[in-house]
């Protein structure tokens, strides 16, 4: 069974979304990373760039596949997880924590609102 | 292990004569000459013999045995075509010889593109690209050349499967074209309402892989190709699968626009070693004027190597192609014929549906709901609860003797095992490579720690995947 914390909210594409101050904090599930294998490469958007909702911000490659991931909130790209670009397996290692990827800033509160809850993500991905 | 072939190296031992010069000699220039040795390995002709006889019999290849990795068609490639492009007239011509000097080259090549236009029903060719995703980009190039060149430069979203192979979305960026992911229904098949709420007026192009990557052919392909050209945009078909269709089905009949060939795969080149390839593109005659640069025309006085201009795309390599697979493949279509490239494609059918109606007992076979057509999928997925992963049991198979199967391809099935078992295959070949799977199986259950440590009969054993891809290194240190 995947970690599925409670205090973060969820996509359909297996991102999470953590509010942290006057920004979100946003990562790549449990479920996801341990689906993906051993993450080698970590491709990040650039601070400032602009992010949309369901849009593509970087992509991840583990041995045998790659995947994007995608903004779960229309706004601005805060921060980056800048320690993925020496050490890309802390995904794997905490996906939760040290392995987040980037941080958005928004003036539309109400799309975090409207994001999965952890027991519409569990049934999401069949656990 | 075998130690690479510079460890062999002693100074003054020497494998080769160099015949006796027999053109008059040229002085080099002194800024191209070099200073110090290169350090080539010095080695006896024994010794380069049985390094790479060595390394050769630790590789698997089609040669040993059943090879079914799916959506690569690694099929027995006959010698004879090894031969045919042999024949010293064919392999010693040079790509700045005039026309008239190679003449018997330019008529293979121009019969070449006629046959496989006839093959996919289309107009127009390229032999050019050097390779199955060269060929993807000159196709969709010619699809936004073609929209640039009626005004459309706005259309920028190239529309693709969620089953696609991943060198379309890949081919699509890199001709600065934006990809949209369609949904695959519960059949497999592209889910025709979201392909149709998708496709618009920013549509540039449609990829479509048929049959798709599941081995499914997708029998809706007429309404799909339709709702494509209605919204103004044109249809590409990945001929990565042609090897399913062969004189039953031809793309340029089922409302494509253009496709490319992966003539070693399909065609009779052995493949998987990294190259040469050759990727042909066949289109309608609506793209014919911005097909790439360089093609053979029949005239009156014979054959004519051409370059396009005005409206081409200009050259995709330095010359015409990898000429070499493409006498292969001419010899292949020459040697089958019509209704022997029929029989191609049938008894690749044939040979897919009995593997899976054999193994579907033993594995689950998702989007089954009928007959498959070269390929099948099925999944480990149950066998992962269990805690062995489709990765194990790939590597299981090394023990018994066969290549694996692709594996976690199409990422629409989770543990995906994608079999190919192709034409050239006996039922005895069949049976034993069906057999080994119902034992690995039975291991799953049994003995799970054979599947999860393997494989253990091979050269190597478990080679650490992230760390290859991590830490590389390709170079060895020579003192």
């Amino acid at each position: 069974m995947s970690n599925i914390p409670e205090n973060v909210r969820y996509t359909e594409t297996h991102e999470w979304v953590r509010k942290e101050g006057d920004k979100y904090i946003i990562g790549l599930t449990d479920h996801a990373q341990h689906e993906m294998g051993e993450i080698v490469m970590a491709e990040l958007p650039e601070v400032g760039a602009e992010a949309t909702k369901g849009d593509s911000m970087g992509g991840l490659e583990a041995v045998k596949t790659a995947e994007d991931f995608y903004s779960p909130l229309d706004g601005e790209v805060a921060e980056i997880n800048e320690e993925l670009e020496a050490n890309p397996s802390l995904i794997n290692e905490d996906p939760f924590a040290a392995g987040w990827l980037f941080a958005v800033k928004t003036s539309d509160d109400s799309q975090f609102d409207a994001l999965l809850t952890p027991e519409e993500y569990k049934t999401h991905i069949g656990e | 292990m075998e130690k690479t072939i510079f460890r062999y190296s002693s100074p003054g031992r020497i494998g080769v004569a160099l015949p006796v010069l027999d053109v008059p000699e040229t002085a080099i220039p002194e800024n191209y000459m070099r200073k110090e040795p290169i350090g080539l390995p010095q080695v006896t002709e024994g010794q380069t013999m049985r390094h790479f006889v060595r390394l050769s019999s630790m590789n698997f290849n089609i040669e040993q045995g059943l090879y079914p990795l799916g959506s690569c068609t690694m099929k027995y490639n006959p010698r004879l075509h090894e031969f045919l492009a042999r024949i010293e007239g064919l392999s010693s011509v040079h790509p700045l010889s005039g026309d008239s000097a190679v003449q018997g080259t330019l008529e293979l090549m121009h019969k070449l593109g006629e046959s496989l236009c006839e093959i996919t029903g289309f107009d127009a060719v390229t032999l050019q690209p050097a390779a199955g995703a060269q060929g993807e980009f000159a196709g969709l190039m010619l699809i936004k050349k073609w929209q640039e060149d009626r005004g459309q430069t706005h259309r920028n979203e190239v529309l693709m499967p969620d089953s696609a192979h991943g060198t379309n979305p890949a081919t699509s960026t890199l001709a600065g074209l934006k990809v949209i992911s369609v949904k695959s229904n519960e059949h497999g098949r592209v889910d025709v309402e979201d392909l149709r709420s998708k496709a618009g007026e920013n549509t540039c192009a449609f990829m479509l892989t048929n049959p798709n990557t599941l081995g499914i052919f997708e029998s809706n392909i007429e309404e799909i190709t339709k709702i494509v050209h209605d919204a103004g945009a044109l249809n590409y078909m990945d001929g990565a699968n042609m090897n399913a269709l062969l004189g039953i089905a031809r793309p340029g009949d089922m409302g494509f626009d253009v496709c490319h060939l992966n003539l070693h795969k399909t065609f009779s080149t052995p493949h998987g070693g990294g190259g040469p390839g050759a990727g042909p593109v066949c289109c309608k005659e609506i793209l014919r004027p911005f097909l790439p640069a360089s093609s053979v025309e029949k005239t009156e006085d014979g054959y004519s190597m051409r370059d396009r201009t005005g409206k081409s795309l200009g050259r995709l390599l330095a010359f015409h192609g990898n000429v070499g697979v493409l006498y292969r493949a001419y010899a292949y279509i020459r040697t089958l014929g019509p209704s022997g490239l029929r029989e191609v494609s049938e008894v690749a059918l044939i040979n897919a549906n009995y593997m899976k109606a054999r193994l579907k007992p033993y594995f689950d076979v998702p989007n089954d709901d009928g007959p498959c057509m070269h390929e099948f999928v099925a999944s480990g997925a149950a066998m992962a609860k269990k805690g062995v992963k489709t990765l194990d049991i790939a590597k299981r198979l090394l023990d018994y003797g066969f290549h694996a199967p692709t594996i976690y391809f199409p990422l629409i099935v989770k543990e995906a095992l994608m079999i190919e078992p192709t034409e050239t295959e006996s039922l005895e070949s069949l049976d034993a490579f069906i057999d080994a799977m119902i034992s690995i199986a039975g291991e799953v259950d049994e003995k799970p720690h054979l599947v999860n440590d393997a494989p253990v009969n091979t050269p190597v054993l478990r080679l650490d995947e992230v760390k290859a891809v991590k830490d590389l290194c390709l170079v060895e240190p020579i003192e």
